[in-house]
């Protein structure tokens, strides 16, 4: 009334303009509302606003939402003198203001009569918040969607009700159904009544949401308490012993402490601290401070300190013992009543259950892809390696060619699609060529010495390497998959699947079936039999065992490309990226068993999921997970040194 | 193929067969006649001996100082090279035996004595950071500091097991020996034992390798992860002495080393023991069928050599200052059958001159000293293309001349009645 007082005064006196505020509706019930806040409101700290902005969306104004908006947008503005908000378009040194309660034009002020409220983001992320019950009922169904989005994000209880009252008047069936679910969700943690709650609970039974368990496990958080007597209750979960999982016996100790049931204990750096600030002429409580060199020796002369009064009394490590054996501890549910506690434990443990099998469809699918990828980096070897006997170690770097060409294509060809279409016959083209020109230059002399062939190639692989790397530099270049490749295919919340490990996955099968196909049913496969088998008959029935061999090596280097493409589609394409496949597709294929398809294929599969397997035991360390695995192949090998698949009879011994 | 085989393997068979022998005389008869049936022995020795002599006088610890400090580290390590490369030319030149894993026993020994001096080096400092402290420390408090200090790096400030041992340093001069020594057996074992051979051991070994490296890399593997052992240049307790001196140490202690190896190697090439490892290298399944135990004459030899070229690393590492897991991959073992067989394998002066030739041109050549060479407008960089012509020289060499470097020899005119 003061301030109305004063205003009137001041209107009297002529100081300010007479006209506007006169036609501003003062007594509006939103400008009152206003006005009762409004110290806190121009304060406009994070801390002190919650009263008003709840006074505001509680208020069943119609105005509310707007003024919400508006101060949101930082367009409120209040008067330096008279302390009326009203909102405000600044232009120039002018504000053209209109009022709160019924956006009336009030005309013109000089702006510098006005202070623009201007609320930091943390105001504003509340003002939102309190605008989402006027959103949940909009009939733009995008603005209601996002109102929705913010609730699921930081849900408050005051939303419930907003929500409940929404969801009867909601045409879309999709936006309906979101909406039943999030009311069910937030009926799970503000509803007041329990009945309702375990109901809600109950209805979630077996659903895989990661906020279904984000909304289940606070209910579910226990305390550990101490008691020397027996505690009975039905919130107590049960007995927990000191020094079992994740509850060690300095916690049980520490929780004793801290309830102010037992003494407290020290530690060394304390107990060494007090020791020094009481050294009195060479020795500590009669201690001589040369004799302080033990941690016992240290305890007594803190014993005697303690005993002369001049430290805290603390508790010995025998007397932790006795203590501790003193007391029980029990887990406590403290995150909803015990009713509540226990419907949520069992929906979860059953939401567990149902998780870990997901879990391992999951650890399912990676294995695959991940086999899928060593079968590509190897099939090209169970050709040159499996089918001629020839070791080629720089099969690593023909993937590696294959990949920079991709990466090339893709300078020229800016379409990921088209690229990609162009790359792999390309990548075929030149590894090809690389394999036919290293038969005919290195390998054909070294034919029936496969010692040599390993050196000869691994000489070929360090120049090869190096020259990627003097051309390429030794950073990672990128291959972009195309768009339609981004993506995963999501059955639920936990197995998923990218595209592109789906693709790598299709692209082996048809590896497969292209091997299959040409050592099978082509020519070309016939007399590559025949030369492997017996190069000498073969040259007497008219075929050319030179032509064969230069053939089949470069059909297994271009395929190596074409896997060079794939993999660079999935991990980073380097230099060294071929010799980081090199060990684990020769360990593939000799798994497998040399010489047959099925065995590289199951070989692959064999170390793929043995990788995914380790990791999932220790999902920190991916180093650790290639380390064992390669450690168990080398026991494998040394039970099945030919393989899964052992070839028997006359073709073993070529 | 198979006629060849048996040819040399008949010769080298007969001619050897004499070599049981000299065993059977007393000790100093040992050394006449040893000496006068290798006297390629003699003139190795005399040829490092005159190397040492000489570059102590032109270095800068004790002589005249025309050989930096740095370039006798490098001579140093040279030499443990070259004793690595006469381990592999053992394993492979003489037993057929290509092990793509004797860097990784190098490296073992690398990091059993790095252990010692990194322990040894913190207590020191650590005590001396102590000595000043108002209470005298605790064992726990010298413990504790010592392991901050070095596993600082790696987020952990306890010990691991294995560095139970890391105090003493006799007992990580024994690990020098037996961890390798160990591995190699039980891996050797299992390998042999179920007949892997060929370019399948050669990839066994290899992966044997990489697990190790892949395992150093780990932070948690108790060896500092990818940081390795550093400062392992300086010897505790003895911060006086200046490195060029402690570098002359080393250089000694390496040619003696070398050719104490050397000594070894030829004795156990020659005689009856050496013509039946050449003979499984040319025809294994033949020298089983004669009722040799192969088995047992592989893992001796894989075991002796692995052996060997952990005691190379362990006088390698102190000389190179750090050890990091990157000096056991893969790649490492394969840069040491590139020196065996550029030198010339199935000898050992070849395996030492391939060492020796090959890293002291790495060294020249990655060292930026090498001129640049233009070509038409192109400068080729030695720093980057070194690597190229190295493999392709490797190419080279296992395709044209598969005797190496040390196959020159065989250009010189023999004296009559001299076997090889």
């Amino acid at each position: 009334m003061v301030r109305f007082f004063c205003l009137w005064l001041l209107a009297l006196c002529g100081l300010l303009p007479l006209q506007p505020i006169q036609a501003q509706s003062v007594d509006a019930p939103i400008q009152q509302l206003l006005q009762t806040h409004g110290e806190i409101i121009a304060k406009s700290s994070r801390k002190s606003i919650g009263p008003a902005i709840d006074a505001l969306a509680g208020s069943g104004l119609p105005e509310a939402q707007v003024v919400l908006q508006r101060w949101q947008d930082k367009e409120m503005w209040v008067g330096k003198d008279t302390g009326l908000f009203v909102f405000g378009d600044k232009d120039g040194k002018e504000l053209l203001a209109t009022d709160v309660a019924d956006g009336s034009t009030l005309g013109p002020f000089v702006a510098k009569d006005f202070k623009q409220l201007k609320p930091n983001s943390g105001i504003r992320g509340m003002i939102a918040a309190a605008l989402v019950q006027f959103q949940l009922s909009n009939p733009d169904p995008i603005v209601r969607l996002t109102a929705l989005s913010a609730i699921e994000r930081d849900a408050e209880a005051s939303h419930l009700t907003a929500l409940r009252a929404s969801i009867d008047g909601e045409p879309n069936a999709d936006i309906l159904a979101r909406k039943t679910r999030l009311e069910r969700l937030l009926t799970i943690q503000f509803a007041e009544d329990d009945v309702e709650r375990i109901a809600a609970i109950k209805g979630f039974d077996g659903d895989l949401g990661v906020d279904v368990r984000a909304a289940l496990n606070p209910l579910a958080t226990t305390q550990i308490v101490a008691s020397d007597t027996p505690l009975t209750g039905s919130d107590i979960r049960g007995i927990i012993a000191p020094g079992s999982d994740g509850f060690s016996e300095t916690d049980a100790y520490a929780l004793l402490v801290a309830d102010d049931k037992a003494k407290p204990i020290i530690d060394p750096e304390d107990q060494k601290q007090i020791l020094v600030a009481n050294i009195n002429g060479g020795s500590v409580a009669g201690f001589p401070v040369s004799t302080l060199d033990t941690q016992i020796a240290r305890d007594e002369a803190y014993a005697a300190l303690a005993a002369a009064g001049r430290a805290d009394p603390v508790a010995t490590q025998a007397e932790t013992a006795t203590i501790l054996a003193g007391f029980t501890f029990y887990e406590r549910y403290i995150g909803a009543p015990p009713n509540v506690a226990l419907a949520a434990v069992a929906v979860l443990s059953n939401i567990e259950n149902k998780v870990a099998v997901n879990q391992a469809v999951d650890l399912g699918l990676d294995a695959l892809s991940l086999a899928s990828i060593y079968f590509l980096a190897a099939i090209g070897l169970a050709i040159t390696f499996g089918v001629m006997g020839v070791i080629n170690m720089a099969h690593g770097e023909f993937i590696m060619m294959g990949a920079y060409t991709g990466y090339v294509v893709q300078l020229f060809v800016p379409d990921y699609t088209l690229s990609i279409i162009l790359a792999i016959p390309l990548a075929f083209a030149v590894t090809f060529a690389a394999g036919v020109a290293m038969e005919r230059l290195v390998i054909r002399w070294l034919y029936h010495r496969p010692l040599e062939t390993l050196l000869a190639t691994f000489g070929v692989s360090i120049a090869l390497q190096q020259i990627a790397k003097n051309i390429f530099g030794t950073q990672a270049r990128p291959l972009t998959a195309p768009g339609w490749l981004d993506g995963s295919l999501i059955i639920n919340d936990i197995v998923q699947i990218s595209y592109i490990r789906i693709a790598i996955f299709i692209l082996a099968l048809l590896f497969l079936a292209l091997f299959l196909i040409v050592m099978n049913r082509t020519r070309l496969g016939l007399e590559v039999r025949a030369v492997t088998q017996n190069p000498r008959m073969a040259a007497s029935m008219g075929i050319n065992p030179d032509k064969i061999n230069m053939l089949t090596f470069g059909f297994g280097s271009g395929i190596a490309g074409i896997a060079g493409v794939a993999i660079g589609l999935y991990a980073k394409v380097t230099s060294e990226m071929g010799a980081d496949y090199i060990v684990q597709s020769f360990m593939t294929v000799v798994v497998g068993g040399v010489g047959n398809i099925w065995g590289t294929l199951l070989g692959a599969t064999m170390v793929g999921s043995l990788q995914k397997g380790i990791e999932w035991l220790n999902p920190s360390n991916t180093l650790a997970a290639q380390t064992y695995m390669i450690l168990f192949i080398i026991l494998f090998i040394q039970f099945r040194p030919r393989g899964i698949i052992a070839l028997k009879g006359r073709a073993a011994e070529a | 193929m198979p006629k060849d085989a048996t040819s040399s393997f008949g010769e080298k068979y007969l001619g050897g067969s004499g070599g049981l022998a000299p065993q059977s005389v007393g000790a100093k008869g040992v050394e006449t006649t040893f000496i006068a049936k290798h006297p390629s022995v003699l003139i190795f020795l005399a040829c490092l001996a005159v190397f040492t002599i000489g570059v102590t006088i032109l270095a800068e610890g004790f002589g005249i100082g025309v050989i930096s400090t740095s370039f006798v580290k490098t001579l140093g390590k040279t030499l443990c090279l070259c004793l690595v490369a006469l381990a592999m030319d053992l394993v492979w030149g003489y037993c057929g035996i290509l092990s793509l894993g004797h860097m990784a026993f190098f490296g073992i020994g690398g990091y059993a004595i790095g252990m010692w001096l990194m322990y040894a080096r913190t207590e020191l400092i650590v005590l001396s950071s102590l000595a000043n402290a108002p209470l005298p420390p605790t064992p726990d408090e010298i413990t504790n500091g010592i392991a901050t200090q070095i596993f600082g790096v790696v987020g952990a400030s306890e010990f691991p097991p294995i560095w139970a041992f890391a105090h003493s340093l006799s007992l990580q001069l024994a690990a020098v020996v037996i961890v390798p020594g160990l591995l190699a057996l039980v891996f050797g074992w299992l390998a042999f034992r179920s007949r892997v051979t060929g370019v399948y051991l050669s990839i066994l070994t290899q992966a044997m390798t990489l697990a190790l490296a892949l395992y150093l890399f780990q932070n948690d593997s108790g060896l500092r992860g990818n940081n390795g052992l550093s400062g392992l240049q300086n010897l505790p307790g003895l911060d006086d002495v200046p490195q060029s001196a402690v570098s002359l140490w080393f250089f000694w202690a390496s040619a003696l080393a070398l050719g104490a190896g050397y000594l070894v190697c030829t004795w156990v090439v020659s005689g009856k023991f050496g013509s039946v490892i050449r003979a499984i290298r040319d025809d294994e399944a033949r020298v089983r069928f004669l009722g040799y135990s192969v088995e047992t004459y592989k893992l001796f030899i894989f075991t002796l050599t692995a052996i060997l070229a952990a005691i190379a690393g362990a006088l390698y590492y102190p000389q190179a200052g750090i050890i990091n897991p990157a000096e056991i991959a893969p790649i490492a073992s394969i840069y040491l059958a590139v020196w065996v067989a550029i030198g010339g394998r199935g000898r050992l002066y070849g395996a030492v001159i391939g060492a020796a030739f090959v890293s002291l041109l790495s060294t020249w050549f990655t060292g930026g000293q090498a001129p640049d060479i233009n070509i038409a407008g192109v400068t080729i960089q030695w720093v980057d293309w070194w690597t190229v012509l190295l493999g392709l020289s490797f190419v080279f060499v296992t395709l044209f001349a598969p005797k190496g470097i040390g196959g020159l020899f065989d250009l010189i005119p023999r004296r009559k009645g001299e076997t090889s």
